[in-house]
């Protein structure tokens, strides 16, 4: 699951936050500390992995350090599925 | 001991010509901010002083002295004029805060130029409103925002040059040009266009309630004000090492990430990736910073991080603590003081004001969740809203209002006189922010007086979303109001009706935040959209958002006489 996890989430981000001309990313670039998504962008990419995932991520778990990666977007999306 | 000493006695002794003698300026003659922050740094000895440590992602860094800043805005300057480009021509910057905005900024002054910064994270419809409204010539970007403008070029006939600062080589579409400023040769020396204290600067655009954004037009006597309000306000001493943590996009960014530090000769520090605590935290302490000047959204966004990350990094440099953009609120001063051994300080202006209006100074008894006192110089009172005339007893609220005059109010909005003539009354400017003054004259922020968002310290107007998300094929009508936010104070809500053949979802819902995150930026995006089957009109059919404001926020609805189905 995790990698096909991944991959979805990789393409949503660089269909939704990357201009044309961006370097390539990877599960471990950084992407709020990077600058790819900021903080008032995450909260489109939390709601995006909701409805995706039927999860529901607390306010106070979707932190810029949670959201930080695509793995580590992984590792929290996966903790909420499970639950 | 602070830089302003005793405020009583500053308020009464204190003239903007102190601020004139301090920077050698004689009322007629030339004068000039890129050469202010760069040349005259310089001539005063402090060439190899380090002006700028820029950190990128990945921790790339790099380091500039006055030397270096001088040269390189030379440079900027003499290719832009080597394009043809031409004294008040306006010149925008939409960047990252890579090094070339910094030095953009100063190139575009010293060639007598208007710089329009924005903010890189607009959509190509908030670029575009605001190029066409300043009929600007030229943008310079990076080529990871220049698909955004190429998107808008065909609407921009008096748009002349798309200067791309890192481009890689392929090929150039007619109006594009490449500048390297790393590869060009450096420019020694560079006339400088001989401005006026009254030639036009900078051009900031700031949301307004109803109609398109507003130009604010400055101009280069703002910069005393600037320098003033450095020194006493923000307490920057020449041994400091200086962190303004605004994008130049805004007018923070600009006053005291640019102008302010350099024209004293204090180094300053520019982190160009996103926010993290611990980024924050190890590059103060990388860089020993001493003087901080941030916003309210990232101090709490600081606290959400919890003590624990502080604990690790030595942040024992820091000597001052500022905050702008929204009111601090009391309990962010209380743990600053517990966390970082000093409260921040608040500090209030606007991009109209240009420079700090109302603070709390180093050195003076700070009430927390207080605006402060006004800053010498500045004549701040509270209006009766129906008079327009002070209020003489404390406690009352009523409209912040300014005495014009200081060097840094904006001149005028750019091609919109009627908007510009309605921020004056009686006299007085008045600032849209309600407040109250207590016994011992410190200012208290209540609120706005109309409708737009101050959402993380960035005005966003409910107008521009509106008329945003009517442009989506789903959307029929919609309202947009604040509501409440622990990090952010007030973020965008929307509320939607949906044409014949749409159904609420919440794919839809995504789908239309993402709408407007591209369209507008990622601070216009509602944070959420409800979905419902009417919004409350007047029976003259003007949507009354007021009530919808009133509901998220908990407060009685007022009057409902007007409305249509009441």
């Amino acid at each position: 699951m995790s990698d096909e996890l991944k991959d979805i989430v990789l393409k949503y981000v660089i269909d939704e936050y990357l201009e044309d001309d961006s370097e390539p990313i990877t599960y471990d670039t950084p992407l709020i500390s990077g600058g790819i998504v900021d903080s008032f962008s995450m909260v489109s990419l939390k709601r995006f992995l909701e409805n995706k995932y039927k999860i529901s991520i607390p306010d106070d778990q979707a932190t810029p350090e949670a959201f930080d990666s695509v793995d580590k977007i992984a590792v929290l999306v996966k903790k909420f599925t499970k639950a | 001991m602070s830089n302003i000493g005793n405020y009583e006695e500053r308020c009464e002794t204190f003239t903007w010509e102190q601020a004139e003698q301090e920077l050698e300026y004689r009322p007629g003659g030339v004068l000039n901010i890129g050469w202010h922050c760069t040349d005259r740094v310089c001539l005063q000895g402090q060439g190899d002083k380090t002006a700028l440590i820029w950190e990128g992602m990945g921790g790339n860094e790099k380091r500039y002295t006055f030397h270096d800043i001088r040269r390189a805005s030379n440079t900027i300057g003499a290719f832009l004029r080597g394009l043809g480009l031409q004294p008040e021509d306006r010149i925008c910057l939409f960047m990252d805060k890579i090094p070339e905005l910094y030095l953009g900024v100063l190139g575009i002054l010293k060639i007598g130029a208007i710089a329009q910064p924005l903010y890189s994270a607009f959509g190509d419809e908030s670029l575009f409103v605001r190029l066409e409204n300043a009929q600007t010539k030229a943008v310079i970007t990076q080529k990871k925002h220049a698909p955004k403008v190429r998107k808008i070029l065909d609407k921009l006939p008096h748009l002349q040059h798309l200067i791309i600062v890192d481009h890689d080589g392929k090929p150039l579409k007619e109006r594009e040009v490449a500048f390297s400023l790393e590869k060009s040769a450096p420019v020694e020396t560079l006339d400088i266009h001989p401005t006026s204290a009254e030639s036009p600067s900078l051009l900031h655009y700031t949301s307004g309630t109803t109609g398109l954004p507003k130009g604010v037009k400055h101009v280069h006597y703002s910069l005393l004000s600037q320098y003033m309000t450095a020194k006493w306000a923000l307490d920057i001493r020449d041994d400091d090492i200086f962190w303004c943590t605004a994008d130049p996009g805004w007018v923070t960014g600009t006053s005291y990430g640019v102008i302010g530090p350099w024209c004293l000769g204090v180094t300053q520090c520019v982190l160009d990736s996103g926010f993290s605590a611990e980024a924050w935290y190890r590059f103060i302490e990388k860089n020993r910073i001493t003087n901080w000047y941030s916003a309210p959204t990232a101090i709490r966004s600081l606290m959400k991080a919890g003590e624990e990350v502080v604990r690790k990094y030595d942040l024992s440099s820091l000597r001052a603590l500022s905050s702008v953009g929204e009111p601090l609120n009391s309990e962010a001063v209380l743990w600053s003081e517990r966390v970082f051994g000093k409260p921040f300080l608040d500090t209030y202006f606007q991009t109209e004001t240009g420079s700090i209006m109302i603070t709390n100074f180093q050195g003076m008894k700070i009430k927390p969740g207080s605006m402060g006192k006004p800053f010498p110089g500045i004549t701040a009172v509270i209006l009766d809203q129906k008079t327009f005339e002070p209020y003489a007893e404390p406690g009352k609220i009523g409209l912040i209002a300014l005495k014009p005059g200081w060097p840094a109010m904006m001149r005028m909005y750019w091609n919109n006189e009627e908007t510009y003539r309605k921020k004056f009354n009686n006299g007085w400017y008045l600032t849209g922010d309600r407040a109250s003054i207590d016994k011992e004259g410190y200012f208290w922020f209540v609120g706005r007086d109309d409708d737009i968002i101050n959402t993380g310290g960035h005005l966003v107007s409910p107008f521009e979303v509106e008329s945003a998300l009517i442009e989506h094929p789903a959307v029929a009508e919609s309202a947009v109001v604040s509501k409440p936010d622990t990090i952010n104070m007030e973020v965008v809500k929307a509320f939607v009706t949906l044409k014949a053949g749409f159904t609420p979802s919440a794919d839809l819902d995504l789908e239309i935040m993402n709408f407007i995150r591209k369209k507008l930026s990622p601070l216009a995006m509602p944070q959420e959209i409800e979905f419902t089957e009417a919004l409350p009109k007047t029976r003259s059919g003007k949507i009354m958002r007021r009530i919808l404001k009133a509901k998220e926020w908990g407060e009685e609805i007022g009057d409902t006489s007007t409305l249509e189905n009441d």
